[in-house]
């Protein structure tokens, strides 16, 4: 396995499809939440790799920055809402946020 | 095969048994034990792809902050040591089948694409910085509104826009965001009993 463009085209993809799997699948919230951080890591890890093995420059690891402050913007925010959940509810089960079923 | 190649196989694999293993373990707190691991091999990947300042930022924000606030977050929400709420084992496999078809989608379609190849060509054409790998300063000073790397506008001038405008942005966001997680968190404890 050399390490080319493809090389780590694959593992943003294998980071991506891991994280939409742990999303769909996981019933503790925060591992929902982590799902969502390996989806945001696979994205860097391509933004990276075009900056290595293209012309693009610099342009795609300033990007990978703005992605890297986002989430961790977006796992605050989004704890702050878990904390409410569990204490609304007294777990974190996701499948059991279903007060807004009609 | 020599050592970027050797060191590009350990962390790429690292990266993706780490995933692998988040999406197969049960207990939540071996998931972000296993997320620690993937999390820091892509660092350990983004340092091999001369993103020095990437690498450090992803280190110090994410397996340094976002990871430790995860932890906190499992400490917070866990009503007993190693709470465990199962996913189904049809629903694993059903997730696993799609994924696994969604991965081979994906890995196709990257092969049938023809990227337009690499380095060498980006030296040639004068961007020669990330080529070198000694991406502090220029990072920084286009973040200050200037872009040492490019020549944008094609008049020799350095000063152009850059990303001044999008790193305000998101600095106020993140102060919005940080001022209403606190908020949000701390709400009082109406607890309206398991069900």
């Amino acid at each position: 396995m050399t390490a080319d463009l493809n090389s780590y085209l694959f593992v943003g993809a294998v980071l991506f499809v891991c994280g939409v799997v742990c999303m769909a699948t996981k019933r503790n919230g925060i591992g929902v939440l982590m799902g969502v951080e390996l989806v945001l890591n696979g994205a860097n890890v391509n933004f990276v790799a075009f900056s290595r093995y293209t012309d693009l420059g610099l342009d795609g690891q300033i990007f990978s920055l703005f992605v890297i402050v986002l989430a961790a913007a977006e796992a605050a925010v989004a704890l702050a809402i878990a904390l409410n959940f569990y204490n609304n509810h007294l777990t974190i089960d996701v499948d059991r946020a279903n007060k807004l079923k009609g | 095969m020599n050592g970027e190649s050797f060191l590009f196989t350990v962390f790429a694999l690292a990266t993706c048994l780490g995933a692998i293993a988040v999406v197969f373990s049960q207990t939540v707190v071996r998931m972000a034990f296993w997320l620690v691991i993937s999390l820091g091999s892509t660092a350990a990947l983004f340092f091999l792809a001369n993103a020095d300042f990437v690498g450090a930022a992803q280190l110090l924000i994410y397996v340094g902050g976002t990871l430790v606030l995860l932890v906190f977050g499992v400490m917070l929400t866990a009503s007993g040591p190693y709470l465990k709420i199962a996913t189904s084992p049809g629903e694993i496999v059903m997730g696993s089948l799609v994924g696994l078809m969604f991965l081979f989608v994906v890995f196709a379609s990257l092969n049938g694409v023809d990227w337009r190849e690499p380095s060498a060509a980006a030296i040639e054409t004068g961007n020669p910085v990330v080529a070198t790998g000694n991406t502090l300063r220029p990072i920084g000073l286009s973040f200050l509104g200037s872009r040492p790397d490019q020549d944008l506008t094609g008049d020799g001038d350095t000063l152009t826009p850059g990303y001044l405008l999008p790193f305000e942005i998101v600095s106020v966001h993140l102060l919005v965001v940080l001022i209403g997680a606190a908020y949000l968190a701390r709400a009082k404890r109406r607890a309206v009993g398991p069900g």
